[in-house]
C-alpha cells in the first residue's frame, strides 16, 4: 500500500473513532434526555414527593428521599472530604515534605484513586460490622468522603503546584509563617481547588458501588443521622430491572435528574474557576 | 506614673508573634497527620479486609478457592473460579474494544482536530467521562440489551435476552474510554513541536510519524492511561450488575450470562450479614480486588519508568 493511502486511511480512522465516542455521548445523554424527560413532563411532582408505602413494587409516590438522601450524603462528604484533601495537598508542597516523602504519598494516592470504589462500599461494610452498627446516612457520608479524598486530593495538588512561585517568595519576604504563606497560595490557586471541590461533588454524587452497602437502601424518608437512606444512583440501579413499568419510568426520572445535576455541576465548576481566576496573580479581569 | 507606651507595644507585639508562632506550630501538625492520611488509609483497608478474610482463609485452603467451579455459600461451597473468569472475559473483550478507539480518538484530538472543532469534542469527552456508571448501565438496559438479543446473538446463533458478559464488556468499553482518551491525549500534547517537526522535516508523513514518533514519546503516559482503564474495567460494579445476569457459572461463551468478582459481592450481599463465613468470603472477594488492582498499579510505575528511559527523546 502506498504511503500516502496509509495515511489517508489512517486520518478516516482517527476521525471514526472521535466519531463514535460523540455519537455515543449524544445516544447516552438524549435516550437519558427522552426516557427520563418523558416521564418527568407527565408528572414532575414526582421529584419533590416522599415514597408511598408500597413504592418499590407499584411506585406509589415520589424519589424526593433519595434527592435528599444524595444532597444529605454527598454535600457533608464533599466538606469533610475537602478539609482532608486541602491539608494533605499543602502537605505535600516543598515547604512542608521532602520530595521524597511527597512521591511516595502520591504513589499511595494514586493507587487510592484507582481502587474501585466498591472495596470503599465492602471496607466500610466491614467497619459497620465491626462496631456493631447498621447501615446509615452516617456510613454512607465515611464512604464517599474516603471515595473522593484521592480525587479532590489530586485537583487540589495540581492546582496549588500550578500556583506562581512569587506568591510564596513573596509573603515569606514579608515575613510570613509558612501557615500564612500556603493560605496565600491556596487563595492564588482557588480556580483550581475550586474546580477540585466541584469535580468531587460530581464523582461523589454520581457513584452508587460505594453507597450500596452503606447507606441501606431505605425507600422512606432520610429521618436521621443513623437512619437508612438511600442515594440518586442507587435508587436507579435498584429500580431499572423492576417487573413494573412505573418504577421503571422513576428510574428514568431519576436518571435525567442525576445528569442535569451532573452536567450542571461540570459547568458551576468552569464559571467558578473563572470567576475565582481573580485572586490568581495576573487573573484580575 | 507615666505609662511606658513602648513596653506596652513590644508585649502587643510579641503576644502577636507568639500566636502566629502557635497557629504555625499547630497548623503543622495538622498538615502532617493529613500527609500520612493516604498512606494510613491504604494500610487500614488492606490490614482490616485481610483481618476480615482470615475465616474464610482459615477454613479453606486459598488453592482450591481459587479453582473450584463451585459457588454456593448456602452449602458452604465457596468457589471462586466462575467470577474470576467472568472477570477475566470482561476486562479482556472491553480493553480490546475500548484501547484502539481511545488512542484513536486521542491521536485525532491531539494532531488532527484544529480550533473550535477541537475544543468541542475535547469538552464532550470530559462531559462523558462525568456521567455517572449507573446511567450507562440503564441506557445500556434500554438500548444496547434489546439490540444484542435480538439483532447481535442471533447472528452468532445464539439464544439469549441480551445481558451477559458480551454486553458488559460493550459498555465497560464505553465508560473507560474518555478516561483514556483525556490522559492519552494530555500526554500527546505535552510532546514538544520539534519532535512533530524534525519528523515531517525528514519526509515522514504524518502518519509516520505519529506511529513511530508520538506514540512512543508518548508512550508511558498512554500506557499508564490504559492501565487506568484497566483498573476502572477490573473494578466495575454497578455496570456489571445491571447487565450480566448474575448467575455463578463458568461462562459457557461471550454471549452467556456469568458473575464477576465485584457482582458476586453485590448479588450475595442480602446473604452477607447472617452467615459468618459468606461474610468472611465476600470481604475476601474485595481483598482480591484490592491485591490486583494495586500490584497493576505499582508494577505499572515500574513498567513506565522502564519505558520512559527506552523511548526518552531528550
Amino acid at each position: 500500500m502506498n504511503r500516502y493511502t496509509t495515511q489517508r486511511l489512517f486520518g478516516i480512522a482517527v476521525r471514526t473513532a472521535a466519531l463514535l465516542i460523540v455519537g455515543v455521548l449524544l445516544l447516552v445523554i438524549g435516550v437519558t434526555v427522552a426516557r427520563g424527560g418523558g416521564v418527568l413532563l407527565a408528572d414532575p411532582s414526582i421529584v419533590v414527593t416522599p415514597p408511598g408505602s408500597r413504592y418499590m413494587l407499584e411506585g406509589t409516590g415520589g424519589f424526593l428521599h433519595a434527592v435528599l438522601g444524595s444532597l444529605f450524603i454527598v454535600g457533608p462528604a464533599t466538606a469533610v472530604s475537602m478539609v482532608a484533601a486541602v491539608s494533605t495537598a499543602v502537605y505535600l508542597q516543598s515547604d512542608y515534605s521532602s520530595d521524597r516523602f511527597s512521591d511516595a504519598v502520591n504513589m499511595f494516592l494514586n493507587v487510592l484513586w484507582g481502587t474501585p470504589p466498591i472495596v470503599y462500599g465492602v471496607f466500610v461494610l466491614t467497619l459497620i460490622i465491626a462496631a456493631g452498627a447498621q447501615t446509615s446516612l452516617f456510613f454512607g457520608i465515611i464512604a464517599i468522603a474516603i471515595f473522593q479524598y484521592p480525587i479532590m486530593t489530586r485537583y487540589t495538588d495540581e492546582a496549588l503546584r500550578a500556583a506562581p512561585e512569587t506568591v510564596r517568595e513573596t509573603t515569606y519576604g514579608v515575613g510570613a509563617t509558612r501557615f500564612e504563606s500556603m493560605r496565600m497560595t491556596v487563595r492564588a490557586a482557588a480556580p483550581g481547588v475550586i474546580a477540585g471541590l466541584v469535580m468531587g461533588f460530581a464523582r461523589g454524587i454520581g457513584d452508587a458501588a460505594t453507597v450500596l452497602f452503606t447507606t441501606g437502601r431505605s425507600t422512606r424518608m432520610p429521618g436521621g443521622l443513623f437512619e437508612a437512606a438511600t442515594t440518586l444512583p442507587v435508587l436507579i440501579f435498584d429500580q431499572a430491572m423492576s417487573f413494573n413499568a412505573e418504577v421503571r419510568s422513576h428510574a428514568y426520572a431519576a436518571a435525567f435528574v442525576l445528569t442535569i445535576v451532573v452536567l450542571g455541576l461540570i459547568l458551576l465548576s468552569k464559571l467558578l474557576a473563572g470567576r475565582y481566576a481573580r485572586y490568581t496573580p495576573g487573573g484580575n479581569r | 506614673m507615666t505609662i511606658d507606651t513602648d513596653t506596652l507595644r513590644n508585649q502587643a507585639q510579641s503576644s502577636r508573634l507568639s500566636r502566629r508562632l502557635l497557629a504555625e506550630r499547630y497548623s503543622s501538625y495538622w498538615l502532617t497527620a493529613a500527609g500520612y492520611l493516604a498512606i494510613a488509609l491504604f494500610a487500614g483497608i488492606t490490614l482490616l479486609l485481610l483481618y476480615r478474610s482470615l475465616p474464610i482463609l482459615a477454613e479453606y485452603p486459598l488453592s482450591s478457592m481459587l479453582t473450584s467451579a463451585n459457588w454456593d455459600p448456602a452449602e458452604s461451597n465457596f468457589g471462586f473460579l466462575p467470577a474470576i473468569v467472568g472477570t477475566v472475559y470482561v476486562t479482556t473483550l472491553s480493553m480490546a474494544m475500548g484501547v484502539p478507539i481511545a488512542i484513536g480518538a486521542a491521536i485525532y484530538i491531539a494532531e488532527y482536530a484544529e480550533g473550535r472543532t477541537k475544543t468541542l469534542v475535547a469538552a464532550l469527552i470530559d462531559v462523558l467521562a462525568a456521567i455517572p456508571s449507573v446511567i450507562f448501565g440503564l441506557v445500556a438496559l434500554i438500548v444496547v440489551v434489546p439490540f444484542m438479543g435480538n439483532y447481535v446473538a442471533p447472528v452468532f446463533s445464539e439464544n439469549t435476552v441480551g445481558v451477559g458478559i458480551f454486553t458488559v464488556s460493550l459498555v465497560m468499553a464505553i465508560v473507560v474510554t474518555p478516561f483514556m482518551i483525556s490522559l492519552s491525549v494530555e500526554s500527546l500534547e505535552s510532546l514538544p513541536d520539534e519532535l512533530r517537526e524534525t519528523s515531517l522535516g525528514v519526509g515522514a508523513t504524518k502518519f509516520e510519524t505519529i506511529r513511530s514518533v508520538l506514540l512512543r514519546a508518548a508512550g508511558p503516559g498512554i500506557f499508564s492511561a490504559i492501565l487506568l482503564g484497566f483498573g476502572r474495567v477490573f473494578g466495575a460494579t454497578i455496570v456489571p450488575a445491571l447487565l450480566i445476569g448474575g448467575q455463578t457459572q463458568i461462562p459457557s461463551s461471550v454471549f452467556s450470562t456469568g458473575q464477576t468478582l465485584p457482582t458476586l459481592i453485590v448479588n450475595d450481599f442480602g446473604e452477607l450479614m447472617s452467615l459468618p463465613l459468606t461474610q468472611s468470603a465476600l470481604i475476601f472477594v474485595g481483598l482480591m480486588l484490592v491485591i490486583v488492582v494495586w500490584l497493576f498499579n505499582f508494577g505499572a510505575m515500574i513498567v513506565q519508568r522502564r519505558l520512559k528511559r527506552r523511548w526518552q527523546y531528550q
